[in-house]
């Protein structure tokens, strides 16, 4: 059931307009966002007027398209112009985007209100959220535990109701896990689908922005609105926009599904396991078969991984030197030590921990033991993903290994954070396209992630089969009509 | 006795429209800051779109050095920070550049010798720092940037090191220099910095010796502190070396005010620049179709030109002169197609039409005498109705005027007198009015016969055509009978 066709038909019919909607989606975030703190900024005034001018149009008949005056957030990486871009970081603290992100200019061209620029961690750094500069933001379905990450924000604003539907971006699962923590659909399309431009990058090569939503259908509408190629990215892919919600069937007969068995072992929580066993059961009653197999390159995805993100990163963020934007430190005596004293103090420490380790996997005489070395496990993986698709049309894993954690339970433990990417770490290594949706949740009601992957370019098969998946199990991920 | 080993690394700016990776326009010389957006100024989220037209010139210098340009190369980060550098990186080519190997060939013992060329890269041109109180950062208040300059396409040519001396080295910038130029891909301006060298030198024994420690000077801007540069580091090495000191690898800094290089740094102190492939690139893939379609469309190369003008009989002064400039070889080749031979056409180009253009800060392309004014000058020479000399006021009058030959010539009336009726009785009258040198001329005073020539062309204002009152002369005294 889509929340975007449901509005925009009561919008169309008469029965509900724009402004009562923003009306109550503002009361929202001020009602929870206080507890939650998924927003690092609301635009409560603009998104008002411009629910106004949508109701006008609305009552004049105008033909508009199916995301007007759909309530949405974007995750503070991605920029829209003259509004701040933080990273959630003290050294974006007060920057004012220039320009529009590609995506963001979709999103406006196609009427979507935005409410807001949503918390995450610093950069797009971790799997919590707990590294964002400037708050923490709470799980909705249990305030003492993290909503996952590094899009925390937009999964917890999408499931506490406050915007219909989010942009994150996907590093190494940053879209996924935080949308199976808090029980929501949250897609990776294929690497180059969706233009990169605007998106502060984190590790360019496995960047992708993707979005967060309640339903299928909706992530299939929100692909579709930012999807297509982009002259102002050389990795956009050259593909028109995708089709897929037109497309929809939930339909998975006749298909296999592989299962690594790397991703069903002893490292996975007994709950999450079952859970994903129950699903996988489930679509074998209507028509798909599944098994399990082996694809060893999986046990070296998560450090190949912290190998090849924090290179790009420590590249990507030398440009946060305090001169030309951003925040500069004062004290700088020299240009060598504004510089130093700038980023020293302006990154948090995680940021810093990849930037370190980035400069020195890509330094002389480390370069080719584990930069280079990184590119050959991630090709291997990229051709194990392959052979798998010659046999299997989806591939099937639990989106993470656990349910989300305790706030604070990963401190003093980073490394203890990496490995709980393990299963949505080699999506983006590979380039495909995945998603993670609800399924059975856990004995304690917290909500788990169930994870599809597709060959490159085949969202469509992905969002069929998650349609399926979602309608057989309607009354746990059923929400009501807003 | 010393024998240098040198190797020249070239930055030459390309000559393009817009930057190496946005829209921007290359011009320079416009206020700080007016020629910039988010993907030359670093701004978070901003990604590079390569410019073709920098690849296809690129591929026209690989093609003129006679390099391989590769079906496939890479462009890499090359990591630093610096003010001028907006992204905290530079984006360049690093172990798989656009082209390999080529060759120039410079003048050497009457011959020729051939320079090797190891790789030809592309890569972006930094911002300019503008040090407010002192030419250096370390003296400055502050320092302002202009990043007009960042991300302007540059290519960068390295020459394997088979240079031997000083002059060597000046003919081989000369003549990659000349190879652009012609080209039309870069303006070849080393002191407005449109073509940079950097050179690097070590020293030896004798010509059979191991290579020594090599130190590269950087801040050469002309062709004649090339050379000032390589004998003062030759000097520098050779007194290290006769103390019994060993040179150390460095970079050094050439100052052509007092005549000396100065450590910039240390090989210890040398960045390392973590170069990685862009991820927001991908490889530069190079159809055989596209290089052979820009083969095919390749300008006159100079080094063509060179030769062709010296098998029409050009000096070789006139030739250097000529290629230095290629608007000037194209209005030679102009004049020249209209019948004009091209030794006739040489002089007057390289001498006074190159004087005047100077003079009035013209160039060859919009000289206020075009290609078809100096074919008409040159044809009313050539038949006799204009002397030489008639024909250099001729045009100075045209660039004062902007009138042509033709015009200038019907206005003062300035054609050559070659009537022999009016000529002839001319003579008679003058030999009439002068019967002593007539007499010192039959008495066989032979150069008394210039007086009478001088005459007549004083009579006709300097426009009688000499050659025809000296035989009307001739002819006129020997009637003469003259008693004795």
């Amino acid at each position: 059931m889509s929340h975007i066709q449901a509005l925009a038909d009561a919008y169309r019919q008469g029965h509900h307009r724009v402004s009562a909607e923003v009306t109550t989606r503002l009361a929202t975030i001020q009602h929870h966002d206080p507890t939650i703190q998924a927003f690092l900024s609301v635009q409560a005034d603009l998104a008002m007027a411009h629910a106004q001018e949508l109701d006008q149009r609305f009552q004049k008949g105008d033909t508009l398209p199916l995301l007007a005056g759909i309530p949405v957030a974007i995750k503070d990486n991605i920029h829209i112009k003259g509004r701040h871009t933080t990273c959630a970081s003290k050294i974006l603290a007060s920057y004012t985007a220039p320009y529009d992100a590609t995506v963001s200019g979709h999103l406006h061209a196609q009427g979507a209100i935005v409410m807001g620029k949503t918390n995450m961690d610093e950069f797009a750094m971790g799997s919590s959220t707990e590294q964002s500069a400037f708050q923490t933001t709470r799980n909705p379905r249990d305030v003492t535990r993290v909503p996952g990450g590094s899009s925390g924000g937009s999964a917890a604003a999408v499931a506490a109701d406050m915007v219909v539907a989010a942009l994150g971006s996907d590093t190494g699962g940053s879209i996924r896990q935080p949308a199976a923590f808090c029980g929501v659909v949250g897609l990776k399309p294929t690497y180059g689908r969706v233009s990169r431009y605007g998106l502060v990058a984190f590790a360019s090569s496995l960047d992708q922005i993707g979005p967060l939503t309640h339903t299928v259908e909706d992530a299939a509408i929100l692909l579709d609105a930012i999807s297509g190629f982009d002259p102002m990215d050389s990795t956009s892919s050259n593909r028109p926009a995708t089709r897929c919600y037109d497309g929809l069937r939930a339909d998975i007969r006749g298909m296999r599904i592989g299962v690594p068995a790397e991703l069903l072992g002893d490292t996975i929580d007994p709950a999450v396991k079952e859970s994903v066993i129950a699903a996988l059961d489930q679509l074998a009653t209507h028509g798909a078969s599944w098994e399990p197999f082996s694809m060893p390159a999986l046990n070296a995805a998560v450090s190949t991984y912290y190998i090849i993100a924090p290179a790009e990163a420590s590249s990507n963020l030398a440009r946060f030197d305090g001169v030309r934007y951003g925040y500069r430190h004062p004290n700088g005596s020299t240009v060598k030590d504004m510089i130093a004293t700038s980023r020293g103090h302006g990154f948090g420490d995680e940021v810093k921990r990849r930037i370190i380790i980035g400069t020195y996997v890509l330094s002389a005489g480390y370069y080719d033991a584990y930069y280079h070395q990184a590119q050959r496990v991630r090709r291997a993986i990229s051709q194990q993903f392959q052979a798998a698709f010659a046999t299997y049309d989806l591939i099937v894993t639990p989106t993470a290994p656990t349910t989300a954690f305790e706030l604070g339970a990963h401190d003093r433990d980073p490394l203890g954070m990496y490995v709980a990417d393990i299963a949505t770490i080699p999506v983006n290594m590979a380039g495909l396209p995945a998603i993670s949706i609800p399924c059975r949740p856990a004995p304690s009601g917290l909500p788990i992630g169930l994870q599809l992957i597709a060959p490159a370019f085949e969202e469509q098969r992905l969002l069929n089969a998650a349609l399926l998946h979602q309608t057989l199990s309607m009354p746990t991920t059923q929400k009501e009509k807003p | 006795m010393v024998s240098p080993v040198i190797g020249i690394e070239i930055h030459a700016q390309l000559k393009t429209t817009t930057k190496l990776f946005c829209g921007c326009l290359t011009q320079f010389g416009d206020p700080p800051n007016t020629h910039v957006c988010p993907v030359c100024t670093g701004s978070p989220g901003a990604l590079p779109v390569l410019n073709k037209q920098a690849v296809r010139y690129a591929i026209m210098a690989g093609l003129a050095l006679n390099g391989r340009i590769q079906p496939v190369s890479v462009f890499a980060r090359k990591n630093y920070f610096y003010p001028d550098l907006p992204k905290g990186y530079q984006i360049s080519q690093y172990d798989r550049p656009i082209v390999l190997g080529g060759w120039v060939d410079i003048p050497s013992d009457g011959g020729l010798k051939r320079i090797g060329i190891t790789r030809i890269h592309i890569e972006e041109d930094a911002g300019k720092l503008l040090h407010q109180g002192s030419d250096t950062i370390a003296g400055s208040s502050h320092s302002i940037v202009d990043l007009n300059r960042a991300s302007t396409p540059l290519i960068e040519i390295v020459t394997e090191p088979d240079i031997r001396s000083a002059s060597e080295a000046r003919w081989v910038v000369e003549r990659i220099r000349e190879t652009l130029v012609h080209l039309g891909i870069c303006d070849g301006n080393m002191e407005e910095g449109s073509l940079r060298a950097d050179i690097n030198v070590s020293i030896r024994e004798d010509d059979t010796a191991p290579f020594g420690t090599r130190c590269e000077i950087k801040n050469v801007n002309s062709f004649r502190s090339i050379e000032r540069a390589i004998h003062i580091e030759m000097s520098r090495q050779a007194a290290l070396l006769a103390k019994g000191e060993a040179v150390i690898q460095q970079t050094r800094q050439y100052d052509e005010a007092t005549q000396t290089t100065r450590t910039l740094r240390d090989k210890e102190e040398s960045h390392d620049y973590r170069y990685f492939p862009d991820p927001d690139l991908t490889p530069l893939v190079i159809e055989s179709s596209w290089i052979e379609a820009i083969k095919t469309a390749l300008p006159e190369q100079a080094a063509h030109r060179r030769v062709r003008y010296k098998a029409v009989g050009l000096s070789d002064f006139e030739t250097d002169v000529l290629l230095a400039d290629p608007q000037a070889c194209r209005y030679l080749d102009t004049v020249a197609d209209a019948g004009i031979p091209h030794p006739i056409a040489a002089k007057w180009i390289v001498g006074d039409l190159n004087a005047h253009i100077k003079d009035r800060g013209h160039t060859f392309a919009n000289s206020a005498v075009p290609p078809a004014y100096l074919v008409e000058l040159l044809t009313a020479i050539m038949q006799g109705t204009l002397s030489g000399k008639l024909g250099k006021s001729v045009l100075s009058a045209c660039f004062e005027t902007g009138e042509s030959p033709q015009q200038i010539i019907a206005k003062t009336g300035q054609t050559q007198v070659s009537d022999e009726g009016e000529l002839s009785s001319m003579v008679g009258q003058i030999c009439a009015q002068h019967p002593d040198v007539v007499a010192k001329v039959k008495a066989g005073k032979g150069g008394a016969i210039q007086f009478l020539m001088g005459q007549v062309m004083k009579e006709t204002k300097g426009r009688a055509n000499p050659d025809m009152v000296k035989g009307l002369l001739e002819a006129h005294l020997n009637t003469l009978n003259t008693p004795i």
